[in-house]
């Protein structure tokens, strides 16, 4: 089925087959690379973006329900210049094998909208959805924490 | 594979009567697992996540296409408590109330609040709406009396709303897990009590026995309590699997019931 989506600003269209994932759109019809897929079931968070405005697993949104939808990915973070979450992350060493990233400044991107200035337990509820294998917790929170204290 | 987005809930009731056969896709955090997994691989699906007539929250309703998300803030205390710890942020954005209740999971975290309460669950369909009580509308584990051709439309709780209520869980973290154990207790100013818990059974379960004995007592003190969390114990029917013992959960659930009527009592 023909999907027409907003993605990160630009109208775009795809041709979704069967009950594939939004996921899975963005990066096999749309080249767009940067959401990652690796549980598939929304336990990891890799695939992290926003969906109309909500802060979703792209693979657990069938690519068919995005028809009509706005979409932001990773891509779409910060425009010409990095997001300030992305420049926390890097100032923070805060990556390691990089393949959650996204996710992170994704779902930190969102709290940071909604909630300028969250406490470290509330970075740590915002990004329980979020897996990091290398296990940089650590830095990922104190870039975070850094950011928000700088501001 | 065909959609249907319907734009309102007699489109989507139609499509489901023309085609019984159709998935329906909510927030899809259980359906696009399956999917994924190609467990499913569905003919036909009707979208749910933008019909408005699902969507509304009142005291007593509860839209079935409301997200965990917005269930987080709200009037009932054990609603909320139980949203705040479903899944994850992601999940919460996503997943709904009506998804959990056409689920039916013995583990869905929304169903022992509804259990306790006597909620009722309403379905629409071309030929009109009914209203199930839980205990008629799940019948076990994964199965509902939903038909085909009925779209489950809100969770509808009674005027006698308790003056006290708690949920809690147990998972092995606290977000991202699958309940090991999970309760809701309620309890009114006159000393009326519920208590209905998750993950011990095919079902939501009520622990009919220990609500009568501690309805009665206004003032519980220790033995009250202690025999009250025992009670509860004996009448879940736990299994044993990879996230829990029968044993463990039969214990855990008197422990969780005693702790929650605990905090609904004036200190």
């Amino acid at each position: 089925m023909r999907v027409q989506m907003t993605v990160n600003g630009e109208e775009r269209v795809c041709d979704a087959k069967g009950s594939e994932s939004l996921l899975f759109a963005l990066r096999e019809h749309l080249r767009l690379t940067g959401s990652k897929g690796a549980c598939e079931q929304g336990e990891c968070g890799s695939c992290s973006v926003l969906l109309d405005g909500e802060l979703v697993c792209s693979c657990l949104v069938m690519a068919v329900d995005a028809h009509r939808s706005e979409v932001v990915t990773v891509e779409g973070m910060g425009g010409a210049e990095l997001h300030p979450v992305q420049k926390a992350l890097i100032d923070a060493g805060a990556v390691q094998c990089g393949f959650c990233t996204p996710g992170f400044v994704v779902a930190a991107a969102a709290l940071l909208d909604e909630n300028p200035a969250p406490s470290s337990d509330e970075m740590r509820e915002a990004l329980a959805g979020n897996i990091c294998r290398c296990t940089g917790y650590g830095a990922i929170l104190r870039g975070l924490e850094t950011l928000v204290g700088d501001r | 594979m065909e959609v249907v987005h319907p734009a309102d809930l007699d489109e989507a009731v139609g499509a489901l009567a023309a085609h019984p056969e159709a998935m329906l896709l909510a927030g899809g955090t259980d359906l696009m697992v399956e999917v994924n997994f190609d467990r499913i691989r569905p003919e036909m699906v009707v979208a749910l996540r933008r019909l408005d007539d699902i969507q509304d929250v009142s005291r007593r309703r509860i839209g079935a296409g409301v997200t965990f998300r917005r269930l987080e803030s709200g009037d009932h205390n054990a609603l909320a408590q139980l949203a705040r710890t479903i899944g994850s942020p992601q999940i919460r954005a996503a997943g709904t109330i009506g998804g959990n209740i056409a689920t039916a999971s013995p583990a869905g975290d929304s169903l022992p609040f509804l259990a306790g309460l006597d909620a009722e669950i309403e379905l629409h369909s071309t030929s009109g709406t009914r209203r199930l009580r839980w205990d008629e509308f799940f019948t076990g584990v994964k199965r509902t009396a939903r038909r085909p051709d009925e779209l489950i439309t809100a969770a509808v709780l009674p005027e006698d709303l308790p003056d006290f209520q708690e949920f809690a869980k147990i998972g092995q973290r606290s977000a991202m897990v699958i309940s090991i154990v999970s309760a809701c207790v309620f309890r009114w100013r006159d000393g009326r009590t519920r208590v209905a818990l998750g993950s011990v059974g095919p079902t939501a379960i009520r622990a009919r026995r220990a609500e009568e004995m501690i309805s009665e007592v206004a003032e519980p003190g220790p033995a009250a309590l202690e025999e009250f969390a025992r009670l509860v114990s004996q009448e879940v029917s736990p299994i044993s699997d990879h996230r829990g013992t029968d044993d463990y959960r039969r214990h855990a659930s008197g422990v969780l019931a005693r702790r929650l009527l605990e905090r609904c009592l004036p200190s």
